[in-house]
């Protein structure tokens, strides 16, 4: 593709592209997204490629390696266009046997179909499956329909289409106007309003002003910027175009972890082609306005995805966060004026601009308009990536979507915003997902992790992980993060070794309310949300812990014991083959026995045992 | 001149210079507010909490560090609120299973009503308020030491934890530090600060030992003077 100079060349680039692609022409899309491709995905991709090489079908049928589709309990997943058939769980070595029967042939092959699991039926197209119908998937349909790597692709879905409006004559007042109307409130956790902050910093006296898009996803669990960053990287750039126009920057930060490699190659290729297109750099599309992009990788520490912490690894600082009396919209990168936003709002953009801000705040809530794209995980049977309306409730998300809890466990709480958020009991799944609703209860939106439990979840041990984590990531500058949850996780810990003591819980809610008032940051100011949330809904299991020494859930090793009920056990020998450390013995066809001075309370032998045999107490 | 703003502090009104911190505010005011890791000759840093105050802007109330948050006019700030005192409490029961000794740390706690930390105390002795690192960086200019290490492994060390190759021994982190954790001796001729010895310099004219060598070496360096021009003590220009 050469150089495009105006909007126009642009739009006429655009439709040529649409014209010449026959929506009809049969495209196998493999989705090759991070998770799909541990399963071997890319393997799959090459299959495809060889075998399409072998039947000389090469120009006729299209073979398409996507980014992340987002039903990632069911990969490797390939969708056979343009019938939206898709095929789950498929095999690496099911390329030639889709070929030939679906492609060729025109045949279904059963076997790899997704089965309902409450009607039993199978289900033939992608839209049908209950955890994609149920999904509003605005932002993130768009990755099954492109490859990240192809400008191409990206422009015949439209791709493009919003700067080709902004730079056509909207004045950058009104492009803040449309996204303030429009209500689009950041999406990495902190929920404030784009607009609001876009016009601060356009408003802000200084020179050069900077944009940052935050790609440093930390929260444990959540990947839906890695898999927007991975599938759609232009999206991202289209977005940060339009907002680095209206703010006047002409340099954009894209700080991204260096644990997400798949993400840093396909924001850098796109970078590049952009660049090539014209795209980005000097007078773009003849509009006299200059912005190119930095990517930055980010060294590893979690902390470095709040905002002032971001911006002093950017500068070459270790990465610790400032007090934000003066927010960065005044004073950020280089202590310029700097506009930072997470990658999924920057990804909602070009959405807001193409079907305006009305039409936007027809979805969602009164204060939380669109769509947010949660990372469904844990203890669930449709884990994956959905995107879902503001307002939905999480009973609809962890029933309708997610399909429930495997093996017939119970629910048992829902873990929202990560570190920084709380856990929700059975109590509120009515609850309907929003900013404002979920602060109510203690926790948080965050920036979408939700981590489903089950009843062998324990909640202290929960509470545990997380402080855990923040005591490792804690930047140390400040004494009630550094200081505080290193001393709250010690309380934990033996709380869950069975060496609580009466006073702990009143000690860990009194320094609970004095970190979260007295640190520096978000990370201490948030750290004790899930400890007290927590604690709120699910006391009596602390107090059992502490009073009673036992772990309800059975999970905490120095409170638990395995045995092996001898009435049940039909001496299958099982569990003798899958313990460790040889503490579970027996003869074929003879009670088996648990010898407690070798038993390392791995659960291996309960998890196998099919005759639920073996005891937690 | 700077613009002046009036603000309130515990119901009193209190004139100051735009551009002031409330902690300066407030000392100027003989109202005080207990602080660990700020200090006059340096930027400031807001890292031990201690100085946390209550402010009411418009309806909002919020906790914020006094060290950091400047005066703006019709500013109300309270300095003793319960909310405050938790935090105070909280950090110097934090600090004191640090350093549970120095007379520093147990006036505060004094003036808390804390009488003991109920944390588990390991002597670190170091409170990592920052102000060693910052007055090398800042005052003396010289950056010879700094922090390493994240979170709750966090302490001040040399490059490599090797003797500090920028280091002129000039002794300011010694005596800025609010604990008095940074060992110092002189014995022989050799100043030795941390575990790390400076040789230092006779004077030509007395043959008493009065300042390291690298430190002279340094000020030669900076003024552009010869070295000898340094090597006399000070009673002897």
């Amino acid at each position: 593709m050469k150089k495009v100079k105006t909007a126009q060349e642009l739009k006429i680039l655009q439709e040529e592209i649409q014209n010449s692609r026959d929506p009809e022409k049969p495209c196998i899309t493999i989705c090759a997204g991070t998770g799909c491709l541990t399963y071997g995905s890319q393997k799959l991709v090459d299959n495809f490629k060889a075998e399409i090489e072998k039947q000389n079908l090469n120009g006729k049928v299209e073979v398409r390696a996507s980014g992340c589709h987002g039903f990632c309990e069911r990969g490797p997943l390939v969708v056979i266009n343009p019938q939206k058939i898709l095929y789950q769980r498929v095999g690496l070595d099911d390329a030639e046997e889709i070929i030939k029967e679906t492609i060729l042939n025109g045949q279904i092959i059963d076997r790899l179909l997704y089965i309902d699991p409450v009607t039993q039926e199978k289900i033939l197209h992608e839209d049908e499956i209950p955890f994609y119908k149920r999904q509003m998937r605005l932002v993130f349909g768009m990755n099954g329909n492109i490859d990240p790597n192809s400008l191409e692709d990206y422009l015949a879905i439209g791709g493009y289409s919003a700067l080709i409006k902004v730079l056509n004559g909207m004045e950058p007042e009104t492009i803040i106007e449309e996204i303030k109307t429009a209500g689009l409130r950041g999406r990495g956790g902190g929920g404030f309003s784009m607009g609001l902050k876009w016009e601060a910093t356009r408003n802000a006296p200084g020179l050069p002003k900077y944009i940052i898009c935050n790609a440093d996803e930390g929260d444990p669990g959540a990947y839906m910027d890695r898999s927007l960053l991975e599938g759609n990287p232009y999206s991202i750039l289209e977005g940060m175009l339009i907002g680095a126009y209206a703010i006047g920057s002409n340099t954009g930060y894209i700080y991204v972890r260096n644990e997400y490699p798949l993400a840093v190659k396909n924001i850098t290729i796109a970078v590049e082609k952009a660049r090539k297109l014209g795209i980005l750099g000097e007078n773009i599309l003849g509009s006299g306005f200059d912005f190119d992009v930095v990517i930055v990788r980010g060294g590893g520490a979690f902390v470095c995805g709040e905002e002032t912490a971001l911006i002093a690894s950017i500068e070459g600082r270790s990465g610790e966060p400032r007090a934000k009396y003066v927010f960065p919209a005044e004073r950020g990168l280089y202590n310029k004026p700097t506009n930072i936003n997470n990658v999924e709002t920057w990804a909602n953009v070009p959405l807001v601009i193409n079907k305006g801000a009305e039409w936007y705040r027809s979805i969602g809530t009164e204060n939380s308009k669109g769509t947010k794209i949660f990372a469904l995980v844990g203890k669930i049977n449709n884990t994956g990536l959905v995107e879902v309306p503001m307002g939905i409730t999480l009973r609809e998300i962890v029933y309708d979507i997610g399909g429930g809890i495997p093996k017939g466990r119970k629910f048992k709480a829902v873990q929202v915003g990560g570190p920084s958020g709380g856990c929700i009991p059975e109590s509120h799944l009515d609850l309907q997902v929003d900013f404002d609703a979920l602060s109510k209860v203690g926790s948080m939106m965050g920036s979408g992790g939700m981590i489903v439990m089950d009843d062998r979840t324990c909640m202290v041990d929960v509470a545990l992980y997380f402080l855990k984590f923040l005591e490792e990531e804690s930047c140390g500058k400040c004494t009630p993060c550094r200081e505080g949850v290193h001393q709250m996780r010690l309380i934990l810990e033996r709380i869950t070794e069975g060496n609580g003591k009466e006073e702990d819980l009143k000690t860990i809610e009194w320094m609970g309310k004095a970190i979260i008032d007295g640190s520096l940051c978000g990370l201490g100011g948030t750290a004790p949300n899930p400890v007290l949330t927590t604690l709120r809904y699910f006391r009596d299991e602390y107090e059992a812990h502490i009073k009673g020494k036992t772990c309800p859930a059975g999970v905490c090793k120095a409170l638990i014991t395995y045995t092996i009920d001898p009435d049940l056990c039909t001496g299958c020998m099982v569990c003798a083959r899958i313990c460790p450390v040889e503490a579970a013995t027996g003869e074929k066809k003879e009670v088996h026995f648990i010898d407690q001075n070798k038993c390392i309370k791995c659960g291996a032998c309960f998890e196998s045992c099919k005759f639920d045999a073996v005891k937690v107490s | 001149m700077a613009e002046m703003v009036t603000l309130t502090i515990d119901g009193l009104k209190i004139h100051a210079s735009a551009g002031t911190t409330i902690l300066e505010a407030a000392t100027d005011s003989n109202i005080y507010i207990p602080h660990l890791c700020s200090n006059e000759e340096l930027a400031p840093y807001g890292a031990c909490r201690l100085c946390m105050v209550e402010i009411i802007q418009g309806e909002r109330a919020r906790l914020v560090a006094s060290c950091i948050f400047e005066v703006a006019d019709g500013l109300e700030v309270k300095t003793n609120t319960e909310r405050v005192l938790n935090v105070r409490r909280l950090v110097i029961e934090l600090l004191l299973s640090r350093n549970n000794k120095h007379p520093a740390l147990r006036k505060i706690a004094d003036e808390l009503g804390v009488k003991e930390t109920r944390f588990p105390v390991e002597q670190k002795g170091c409170i990592l308020c920052g102000q060693c690192v910052r007055t090398c960086r800042e005052v003396v200019g010289v950056s010879a030491i700094g922090f390493s290490g994240r979170g709750i492994t966090r302490k001040i060390a040399t490059p490599f934890m090797e003797s500090p190759p920028d280091c002129i021994a000039c002794g300011s982190c010694v005596y800025v530090c609010p604990v008095q954790v940074i060992p110092m001796k002189e014995e022989n001729g050799v100043r030795t600060i941390m575990k790390y010895d400076y040789p230092m310099q006779k004077c030509r004219k007395c043959g008493q030992y009065f300042a390291p060598k690298k430190q002279l070496e340094y000020f030669s360096k900076i003024t552009n003077l010869p070295l000898e021009h340094f090597e006399t003590c000070v009673g002897c220009r």
